[in-house]
């Protein structure tokens, strides 16, 4: 059989600003893609609004570009549907972390087999310049010129404590690094969350790619990521240095394991069976 | 209360009787002021009905809120230890029947003897309710069954006993959202996603009871949010999929019913009403969201409203709507209501073994690259599904081009608007006609839409009784309208009447802003009940 390749997943334009963060991660996802032997048509995409969410756009594979936020219950409808698919979210920090805060922790409580792929740049890009759920307090933008008054989201540490299946943090400027961790959250069966670290060189003048790159280390390989006590410590940690990597998974079984019904493959395409109807409807009797 | 009305309806039908049951009960828990009437008939019976033949009591309050009601030879049933007072009391002496536990089965016994049913079917129905959840309680309901029919035949205690039945015909006893789940299942529904709300979620439950030998899968999402997106995730990927929902929950779908139509997704959306605004009345009935469904999802798309009259409507028009929504590829709606979600009525079986299958997704991609928004010449595009061929499945929130890519492209925008809205032109052309029933040329003719259907013809067929000439013109799909079906019928008219659940007259507001034809006359109903023959009679100052 003949081996997927880079140019599968093809090289479109796209609607970034140079120099973003994005054009590094959606290598790294093309990277994993390769490394994983999918060929587009096995994997679906489905995204968001922001200017991450439309990183799909820009390589071959089935895509639903959703609502702000919803991306987590189209995947979650989808991968049920046809669990053969492998499901891939791509979306912000204001997508997933704010909008879509419910669908975040239902997602890791169902442990659905979702890859669910952040890009934080801890900023509001879009929409040009508010805050994120992520952005550090005190930071200045034109929507909070007293600066932020609330404390940033943590996905790291709520992930880790939710028990989610599998927790890692990537950064952007370690491209090579990143589509290792892309790659392992895919292979992992159940929900994977990889948060990628990354600058926006439009709206975010504080957390640069400098500051990141300044910041982000790799996790010792001492760190043993399926001890949760550990784990909740690291994914505490945000400070001169920023941990990255895989920093905590565990083996529940995934949400489909879970409905016998999928022991019959997909739930597309099956037919009626009119007798078990019929039986159904004598209850009725 | 509500167990002892199940199963004295059950009993009823199978005892070849026709029922129609109106349950009225408080948002709470266990208590409050419940009622469960049952208005039963040899002949069909198509409407609820105020007067009380026969009143059960299980609190004075209930004899003090329901005397009013009685008919001159009525009865009411109380506990003899009630001391309620008043005439045409039974009393019965319940604690010399049963156990407390098992009053209200006595209760059955009691009444289902007045009535002249025969002990083994109300049995039956008792060993069918409590046999598989509580078989332990079986022998004890037996025995204060047994002691309660005992007691009335050794008492000769006569009260309004029901005409016999002469043929009995084998029925099912169903509800609107039993029937919507049949009707469902039935269409092949593969999800079904849900965020629990009166007076809708048990359409839910019957399908989580069926999922597993169904073969379908119904989850409870943590939001009406996620649960119309994991609705259009998993129709994305090819599984026939619904939502189902009240008012309030409905509301917060709405962005997603513009996702469904943007993407081109099939849904089926039930709302079953009840009255708002916000959490309103919850457990009452009211037809106030024909304007909100008629409009919900920003910007413009085409989409289908059907609004079931009868519970056979439910299960039809749930098939119906499956249909459409596959086959144009995009949100199609069902408006019901608490009355009829939980009316029970006797109704013939369906022929599930040779119903037509509802057709999904994969349609021939043609020649060339697959695009899953071609500009077609009926607005429907090839519909191909995610991974299950080379073809690549891209679909979009933002306007897109013919493969599914976002886009700013103008002109492709307006092509893509345009090709959205020929759906619905072809989807008009599919609208069910209004069922006009009664002479052309009416001196007066009644309009209605949904739940309402009996008590409006009932209402009409009294007055066409007293020598008036007077139709009827009901609606069951209320989008898209087709004035072509009914403008004839409204000019022809001497006077025309919109009889509604709400306190708009919304359907007749349609009709004006669809047609220019003003109904000045309207009989409203807001106050959290259903409409009745009575409330009709009254308003139109023919009673």
């Amino acid at each position: 059989m003949r081996m997927v390749t880079i140019d599968d997943y093809g090289q479109y334009e796209t609607a970034w600003c140079p120099g973003c963060g994005n054009f590094s991660i959606l290598k790294a996802v093309k990277q994993a893609l390769v490394a994983s032997q999918l060929k587009p048509h096995e994997v679906l995409f489905v995204s968001g609004i922001g200017q991450a969410a439309k990183a799909p756009h820009y390589l071959n594979a089935n895509l639903f570009n959703g609502l702000h936020g919803r991306s987590l219950p189209v995947a979650t409808g989808a991968k049920l549907a046809n669990p053969k698919l492998a499901v891939i979210v791509e979306s912000g920090d204001g997508c997933n972390y704010g909008e879509g805060g419910n669908h975040f922790l239902a997602a890791i409580r169902r442990n659905i087999d979702v890859t669910l792929l952040v890009h934080n740049n801890q900023i509001y890009g879009l929409t040009k310049g508010q805050a994120s759920p992520t952005t550090s307090e005190g930071v200045v933008t034109k929507a909070q010129p007293a600066g932020v008054a609330s404390t940033p989201f943590n996905p790291m540490a709520v992930a880790v404590a939710m028990e989610a299946g599998f927790v890692a943090r990537g950064f952007s400027g370690m491209t090579d690094h990143l589509a290792g961790l892309i790659q392992e959250a895919m292979a992992h069966r159940g929900f994977s969350l990889v948060d990628i670290l990354q600058p926006c060189v439009s709206f975010n003048k504080v957390n640069t790619f400098a500051w990141y790159k300044e910041r982000c280390a790799p996790l010792p390989e001492t760190h043993d990521p399926t001890n949760w006590e550990g784990a909740m410590k690291v994914s505490m940690e945000r400070g001169d240095k920023i941990p990255i990597g895989i920093i905590y998974r565990n083996h529940r079984p995934p949400f489909e394991a879970h409905f016998s019904v999928l022991a019959d493959g997909p739930l597309v395409g099956r037919d009626v069976d009119p007798v078990m109807l019929s039986d159904v409807m004598s209850r009725y009797g | 209360m509500v167990t002892v009305g199940q199963l004295l309806a059950k009993t009823l039908v199978r005892s070849g009787y026709y029922i129609v049951v109106t349950q009225s009960y408080h948002s709470r828990i266990r208590g409050g002021h419940n009622t469960f009437a049952i208005r039963v008939g040899v002949d069909e019976v198509i409407a609820p009905k105020e007067a009380v033949d026969l009143l059960v009591a299980f609190d004075a309050d209930t004899v003090a809120l329901h005397r009013k009601d009685l008919l001159s030879q009525g009865l009411v049933v109380v506990d003899k230890a009630m001391a309620a007072g008043g005439q045409a009391l039974l009393e019965v002496p319940f604690e010399d029947l049963s156990g407390e536990r098992f009053y209200n089965i006595a209760a059955l016994g009691v009444v289902g003897s007045l009535l002249g049913l025969e002990e083994h079917l109300m049995a039956t129905a008792m060993v069918d309710f409590f046999g598989k959840k509580k078989p332990e309680l079986v022998d004890e309901n037996r025995d204060a069954l047994a002691a309660a029919v005992g007691w009335v035949a050794k008492e000769a205690i006569s009260g309004p006993r029901l005409p016999p039945v002469t043929q009995v015909a084998k029925r099912l006893m169903m509800n609107g959202n039993e029937a919507i789940a049949l009707g469902a299942l039935s269409a092949g529904v593969r999800f079904c996603s849900f965020y629990p709300m009166t007076p809708s979620t048990s359409i839910c439950l019957n399908l989580a009871a069926q999922a597993k030998r169904m073969g379908l899968i119904v989850e409870q999402a943590e939001d009406e949010i996620a649960a119309i997106n994991m609705a259009i995730g998993a129709s994305f990927a090819g599984a026939p999929s619904m939502v189902a929902t009240s008012g309030g929950g409905f509301a917060l779908m709405v962005e997603g019913v513009s996702l469904a139509a943007m993407t081109e997704t099939p849904v089926v959306v039930v709302v079953a009403q009840r009255p708002g605004p916000a959490t309103g009345l919850p457990t009452r009935t009211e037809q106030g969201d024909l304007e909100l469904v008629l409009h919900a999802g920003h910007g413009e798309f085409p989409r289908a409203v059907f609004a079931p009259g009868t519970v056979e409507d439910c299960f039809h028009l749930t098939r119906k709507a499956f249909e459409l929504a596959e086959r144009y590829q995009g949100p199609v709606f069902l408006l019901t209501d608490q009355f009829l979600a939980d009316s029970f009525r006797a109704l013939s079986p369906f022929d599930v073994e040779h119903l037509a299958p509802v057709h999904v997704g994969a349609q021939s991609p043609g020649s060339g690259p697959y695009e899953r928004f071609a500009v077609t010449e009926s607005g429907v595009s090839p519909r191909l599904l995610p991974g299950a061929s080379d073809h690549l499945v891209v679909a979009d929130s933002d306007e897109h081009t013919e493969d599914g890519h976002i886009t700013e492209d103008l002109s492709v925008r307006t092509q893509m608007v345009e090709k959205r809205l020929r759906k619905g032109v072809e989807m008009s052309a599919e609208t069910i006609p209004p069922d006009m029933e009664g002479p052309e040329n009416p001196d007066l003719l009644l309009i209605s839409w949904g739940s309402s259907k009996g008590a409006v013809q009932e209402a009409a067929s009294h007055m066409r009784s007293g020598g008036e000439k007077l139709a009827t013109l009901h609606f069951s799909q209320v989008w898209p309208l087709v004035p072509d079906h009914f403008m004839r019928s409204l000019e022809s008219a001497g006077q025309v009447v919109s009889i509604e659940g709400n306190a708009f007259g919304q359907l007749a507001r349609l009709i004006r802003r669809e047609t220019g034809f003003e109904i000045t006359k309207k009989v409203l109903r807001y106050d959290g009940l259903p409409l009745t023959p009575e409330y009709i009679l009254r308003a139109l100052n023919r009673s």
